[in-house]
């Protein structure tokens, strides 16, 4: 699951820093990430997880780290496998 | 219950007495003059509104944050830049007040502005982000002996040379990324303004908001701990867009019962059938009705969410559209409603010295769509509705 977000990351977050690098519990706001990137970031989750982040999920707190975002996920039963 | 209660109704009286005496009678001269409405201020002053709602315990009056946005509403019926000032002034408060955490500090400094009755301006635009407020190119930079220090250029700062105090969004460090923003009080002693531009505008010209390049010497602990992005969505956006709301609902009420003075004084010329103008009153009271339904909804919701442990609500997208929606909204209809006003009143509405001129009323609502520009905001809320579930 962790490698999932963090190609998704990669692919939409707009960072100015390789996501690799970055530990899982890293700031992705502080690392760059714009509120108009996180929107496309949440998107592409939905997409590749095959879930729907209720309004009450949809908040900066929930998508400013790897680990947060993965949380979230587990949350929702996303399995890793998924 | 009922100390608090006291509390917002002497304070409100107090508003509307200075609305009533001091701000209306000096509403023609600070808007013919563009200047600042110095009268308003130093009446505001004796009645220590600027620390209103600052708690009892740092020195302040502790208000009701419904009795703050009604004062701007009261002060927006009798001068629109008045209103705007103490609204503005009002935001910085509310978010030092609710984002200080345990900072000794900034209780300090609150306690000052309760004392001194200190004037807190913002600087939070900046020429070269696109108007983009979550963004910053200015940061707080290491100094001498331990201190800080910034230069920004602020393409707009409101009643900046009239401020004993401004509130500035920075990047956190010169490193920083342009999203990753604090907050940094400065004093007057510690500020060096050079103005950048004139100030001419259409309306609200008792702000005095030209640009100015602020440079400024500080310490660490005058950052305030909470991050920029945190404060931005739990206060400082709903809180602006509910206080400005407020006051653009007062001009245009303003301008609704002058429209009504006007048709009152025509049916009594001629009794026995309602003028023609009366239908377009009519009409004019429904989209007045639409403006303050959803300026009331909006306070709703906020004083709401706000009483939630942790403010989670107010930090969903859900939320942010909500605020969106109502500074959109309302920054439209407070000018409609004054241009009805206008229809109504016909050629003494245009007219800037009768007892129906609504022209300052027009002219300064026509500001609201501006300040935090609609197309930006619905930009921002196009893309937050592409992943929002119930709107």
């Amino acid at each position: 699951m962790i490698e999932d977000i963090r190609s998704i990351i990669s692919d939409h977050a707009r960072l100015p820093v390789d996501v690799g690098t970055l530990a899982i519990d890293a700031d992705l706001y502080q690392a760059g990430m714009t509120s108009h990137a996180s929107v496309n970031v949440m998107l592409a989750l939905e997409d590749r997880f095959d879930i729907e982040f209720p309004d009450r999920m949809l908040k900066r707190s929930v998508f400013e780290s790897i680990a947060s975002i993965a949380e979230a996920l587990r949350e929702l039963q996303v399995s890793a496998a998924a | 219950m009922s100390v608090a209660v006291d509390r917002d109704a002497t304070f409100l009286a107090g508003i509307r007495l200075i609305a009533k005496e001091v701000a209306s009678a000096h509403a023609d001269d600070v808007d013919r003059r563009a200047r600042f409405p110095e009268e308003t201020l130093t009446a505001l002053r004796e009645q220590r509104a600027l620390s209103a709602y600052i708690p009892p315990e740092l020195g302040g009056g502790g208000v009701s944050f419904e009795a703050i946005a009604e004062a701007c509403l009261e002060l927006g019926r009798r001068c629109g830049a008045s209103a705007m000032v103490f609204a503005m002034h009002q935001i910085q408060i509310v978010t030092l007040v609710r984002h200080l955490g345990d900072s000794p500090w900034f209780e300090a400094y609150l306690r000052s502005v309760a004392g001194e009755q200190r004037l807190v301006a913002s600087v939070t635009s900046e020429v070269g982000t696109g108007g983009d407020m979550g963004r910053s190119i200015a940061a707080v930079t290491p100094g001498a002996e331990g201190g800080c220090t910034f230069e920004k250029q602020a393409p707009t700062v409101s009643y900046g040379e009239h401020a004993d105090d401004l509130l500035t969004t920075l990047r956190r460090s010169p490193d920083a990324e342009p999203g990753d923003q604090v907050l940094a009080l400065t004093r007057r002693e510690q500020l060096t303004l050079e103005q950048t531009g004139t100030w001419d505008p259409l309306g609200m010209r008792g702000t005095c908001s030209p640009g100015f390049v602020v440079r400024a010497e500080f310490m660490p602990e005058q950052v305030l701990p909470t991050p920029f992005a945190t404060v931005s969505v739990e206060s400082m956006v709903p809180v602006s867009h509910i206080l400005w709301s407020h006051l653009w609902l007062g001009i245009a009420t303003d301008a609704f019962d002058r429209a009504r003075a006007f048709v009152r004084a025509a049916a009594k010329q001629k009794p026995g059938e309602p003028p023609p103008t009366a239908q377009r009153l009519s009409h004019l009271m429904s989209e007045l009705s639409l403006l303050r339904a959803e300026v009331d909804s909006a306070l709703r919701a906020f004083l709401e969410a706000s009483r939630e442990p942790g403010r989670e609500r107010l930090s969903t997208v859900a939320a942010a559209l909500r605020f969106n929606n109502l500074k959109i909204a309302a920054s439209e209809q407070a000018p409609r409603v004054c241009q009805g006003a206008m229809g109504v009143c016909g050629i003494v509405g245009f007219k800037n010295d009768t007892p129906f001129s609504v022209g300052r009323h027009l002219r300064d609502t026509m500001s609201a769509s501006l300040m935090v520009a609609n197309e930006r905001i619905h930009h921002t809320n196009a893309s937050l509705l592409l992943i929002a579930k119930d709107v």
